[in-house]
């Protein structure tokens, strides 16, 4: 027969600790799951820098080349595109490259690279992340007056000049990011290590 | 209707649109069962719970897994070796498969046991049989997807005992392979079927088997109604709210599985080479078939009934029948006494040789087929029937007319049988396995007429405990 | 029913044991046993560099990715790819081989397996026992033969480390024993440990996930345990009222 005083207190104690227990073995088994789908070791282990070799590399030419997924622009730029590139700050949002998401240390200068004559951009858009279109001709008004060439984002109309930096009146709001890079000889860029006298990790 | 704190707010609000409380009060607080459940009731809560494991641990899998023949082999490995804890979800997903088809065989024993598939059950019943039939098409539909030597070959004898079917068998192989061999078709459309269509049939089959048993309430080890003594308000005397009592003892059965079940996972998730075979680590190679090829472990009993007949049609049927005839054990076990503590000495004799007929057959099933392991294996598959014989036999009380013309019978099938055969080369074998299974058909259905031992036992009106 | 709970119980327990593996093996391969222990950092690192300097040539490890086996092993990646990465493979890639399989079946007339998963497939005893049950037989290509793989095209690669061996025959013409008939650079003893150790490496590599399992099983199961006693303590507690 059934007894006729139970303990509630006891009960209650012994329902919430099961309940605890339980509710933190259920956390616990859902850890392995949801960490499996962070990325595993061959998608980590694929994120190796690449070499570039730019030694046929001619002004105004462009290298298109993929590092972690995402497409890298190699350009040389010729003295016309140089000096279109200004730190003009009406014109641009961040003239000054302050933003230390876009680039590494060594690019925060007026070319945003390590040579000037030497480009190494990432192919994404800061806006939602389409392929801008190279514009190379510094004398093509045909995408408004302001515009001295450079890059060109189709799918919202972000304008970028020869050192990725975003026009003031586009809908991204950041620079063109630059990778880390360095020079490993003259004719030669890896994609994916910083300067060997920058110890910094790349994340 | 009480007002309780919960009828307002969010659950009254869905309560009103849908019926959660009644459905809580029906199926959870106020459904009652009897309160003798023991150690065997536990395994269908557990089935629901590995259902529900394997589903989830699927679901992360697939999400690495690559349904090609040139890819799969590679993205188990991946899956393995590279992937966060991908070794630890594979390990249950394996283990939970093997885990499942005890939990369903002791499922089943415990309804064989104590006649839960007898009136009014025997929907419940059909829905389990067919549970159990898609458990296996999932089961052989999940084992091809790793492609290893295993899996490979196996699908390989299994398809082809398809084509052993009259007229339509070698087209019908072709349609289910979708190529003159096993290859990648056949692999993606084994990945379609194991992960999304058969699943939503187990889970339909699974509801409709709950529903079924809420409909006429749970058995109980005695074989009591406890319906049929209810206390003024129309509560079953016998009777217990399933929740809070039995969600909490399902608590700590779950916990003792869980712990079973962990130390696979952690310790031994091979077992031996039973729930991960070894030849199954070398990629499925169409030229070079294994030494030694055996289903997994838990299709054995019935590969060894396939196995014991020489002739491949033939074999097949027996194979087929060998399940089917589960279909029809409510109509097959007529007497109206459901539990085994009420039935006759012969019965519990009958159900005890069926078990272990059912393992033997089982370890015959993996081991390499020798003449003495041949000539074992034909005998335990007429034992296998003949189980079914006898409780049909043991249904209601028989005259001495009957039981000699049902013994007679039988006998005449397994001599027949024996004498197409007799170009066997040992003789002995044959005569000792031959007069054995006579010698039991005599006993199991003659003693009745001159011992006591089929006298059955007064059913008590409520549970005993 | 507590007879078919102890008949249950009765083959779970023989279903723990092994299948006895038929086959016309003979019996001394039965003194080959390998002893396994991937806890043993040094036999594992051991291992893996008798595997990268007389394996790796012919005998990919595909599934083995190189930081992966560095970390496990406790090797700094820049030691790791000086001393165990002889071609232009970053430490994020996995151990393949370098011949062709093409070149390997025209030189040997099969191509060498992948050996990441042989320890699981075939056992750590069969990659012992081959490796040390090599003895002279001039009638095969390689001049050796082998008794855990009769007739195998693969040469006997550490003969120099082992010496030679030669099968010893019984009066029924049946495997009786191994003689050694010349010294090789190693001892006995040193030469069991070497292939121990690449045994050993084997079967990391077949599952390195083996060398976390174990502890954290332990964790675990304790936690099932408190789990399971805690809901056992609740259960009695409700089940007052029905009884």
């Amino acid at each position: 027969m059934s007894s006729d005083n139970p303990d509630n207190s006891r009960r209650k104690f012994l329902t919430g600790s099961l309940t605890f227990v339980g509710g933190t073995g259920a956390a616990a088994t859902l850890w392995p799951f949801l960490s499996s789908m962070a990325p595993s070791n061959k998608a980590k282990a694929a994120g190796a820098p690449v070499k570039v070799d730019i030694s046929g590399l001619k002004e105004g030419e462009k290298i298109d080349l993929i590092w972690r997924k995402k497409p890298i622009w190699v350009v040389k730029r010729s003295q016309d595109m140089l000096e279109s590139i200004d730190t003009n700050d009406t014109k641009h949002k961040d003239p000054l490259s302050e933003n230390p998401e876009q680039q590494p240390d060594f690019a925060k200068n007026k070319y945003r690279s390590l040579k000037p004559e030497i480009l190494v951009l990432e192919g994404v858009c800061t806006h939602l992340g389409c392929n801008p279109a190279y514009k190379p001709d510094t004398t093509d008004t045909s995408l408004g007056k302001d515009f001295k060439g450079g890059f060109f984002c189709a799918c919202h109309g972000s304008k970028f000049d020869f050192a990725g930096k975003v026009s003031n009146g586009s809908p991204a709001g950041a620079n063109l990011k630059v990778p880390p890079y360095r020079f490993e000889d003259e004719n030669t860029i890896i994609v994916g290590e910083l300067p060997a006298n920058k110890l910094e990790e790349i994340g | 209707m009480s007002e309780k704190n919960q009828s307002s707010g969010v659950i009254g609000w869905i309560d009103e649109r849908l019926p959660i409380l009644s459905f809580i009060r029906d199926h959870l607080t106020h459904y009652y069962a009897p309160k003798n459940f023991n150690f065997w009731y536990f395994f269908g809560s557990l089935a629901f719970l590995i259902l529900f494991l394997q589903i989830f641990t699927g679901i992360f899998l697939a999400m690495h897994y690559k349904p090609d023949a040139k890819l799969a082999f590679d993205s188990v490995e991946f899956i393995m070796r590279d992937v966060n804890l991908g070794w630890l979800i594979r390990y249950m997903h394996s283990t939970g498969a093997s885990a499942f088809f005890i939990v369903v065989y002791l499922h089943m024993f415990r309804a064989l046991m104590y006649g839960s598939f007898k009136k009014p059950r025997e929907l419940i019943w059909l829905f389990g049989v067919f549970i159990y039939l898609a458990l296996m098409a999932e089961a052989f539909m999940g084992y091809l997807l790793p492609w290893g030597q295993m899996s490979y070959w196996g699908a390989q004898v299994i398809i082809n005992l398809f084509t052993t079917i009259p007229f339509i068998g070698p087209e019908l192989g072709v349609w289910i392979r979708g190529d003159f061999a096993i290859s990648d078709p056949t692999l993606t459309r084994f990945f379609a079927l194991h992960i999304v269509a058969v699943p939503m049939v187990i889970l339909l089959l699974v509801i409709l088997h709950l529903s079924a048993l809420h409909t006429v309430g749970s058995n109980n080890p005695d074989g009591v109604e406890i319906k049929n003594t209810k206390d003024e308000n129309g509560v079953p005397l016998d009777g217990i709210p399933f929740h809070p009592y039995y969600t909490v003892k399902d608590f700590v059965g779950m916990g003792v599985f869980l712990f079973l079940f962990a130390l696979t996972v952690f310790y031994v998730p091979e077992m031996g080479g039973y729930f991960l075979e070894h030849a199954n680590f070398i990629p499925a190679n169409p030229l070079v078939t294994p030494e030694h090829i055996a289903p997994v472990w838990y299709f054995t009993p019935f590969y060894s009934i396939l196995r014991a007949i020489p002739d491949p049609a033939f074999g097949a049927l027996a194979m087929a029948l060998s399940i089917i005839i589960l279909f029809f054990l409510p109509w097959i076990d007529k007497n109206p006494i459901k539990s085994i503590r009420y039935r006759s000495t012969l019965f519990k004799i009958n159900l005890f040789v069926f078990v272990i007929g059912f393992l033997i057959l089982g370890y015959l099933g993996v081991k390499a087929p020798t003449p003495l392991y041949n000539a074992l294996a034909l005998r335990f598959s007429e034992m296998y029937f003949i189980f079914f014989a006898l409780l049909y036999f043991y249904s209601t009380a028989r005259n001495s007319t009957f039981s000699y013309l049902f013994s007679g019978i039988i006998l005449f099938f397994i001599i027949a049988y024996d004498i197409l055969r007799i170009n066997s080369d040992n003789y002995l074998t044959l005569l000792i396995g031959l007069s054995s299974v006579c010698l039991f058909v005599l006993f199991m259905t003659l003693s009745p007429l001159y011992t006591t031992l089929n006298r059955e036992k007064e059913i008590p009106e409520r549970v005993t405990g | 029913m507590r007879k078919s709970k102890i008949i249950f119980l009765i083959f779970l327990a023989t279903l723990c044991g092994k299948v006895m593996a038929a086959g016309q093996k003979s019996q001394i391969l039965l003194d080959y046993k390998a002893i396994e222990n991937i806890n043993n950092k040094a036999s594992l690192q051991r291992g893996a560099k008798y595997f990268v300097n007389y394996c790796s040539g012919c005998h990919s490890l595909k599934y083995m990715r190189m930081n992966t086996l560095a970390k496990d092993l406790g090797i700094e990646e820049e030691i790791f790819i000086k001393n165990l990465v002889f071609s232009n493979k970053k430490i994020g890639e996995t151990m393949t081989k370098s011949m062709s399989d093409k070149d390997a079946e025209n030189w040997f007339g099969a191509i060498p397996p992948d050996l990441s998963l042989t320890a699981r497939s075939k056992g750590s005893d069969y990659i012992y026992s081959l490796l040390n049950t090599y003895y002279t037989d001039s009638s095969t290509i390689t001049g050796y033969n082998n008794l855990a793989y009769p007739n195998t095209s693969m040469p006997h690669i550490l003969v120099n480390l082992q010496g030679e061996q030669k099968l010893v025959l019984d009066p029924n013409n049946k495997p009786k024993k191994l003689e050694k008939i010349s010294e090789g650079f190693n001892s006995e003893e040193e030469y069991q440990q070497i292939t121990n150790d690449i045994t050993n490496f084997l079967v990391y590599v077949s599952e390195p996930a083996k060398l976390k399992r174990y502890s954290m099983g332990f964790w675990v199961l304790l936690f099932i345990f408190i789990f399971g006693v805690l809901a056992y303590y609740t259960k009695k507690e409700f089940w007052k009222d029905v009884h």
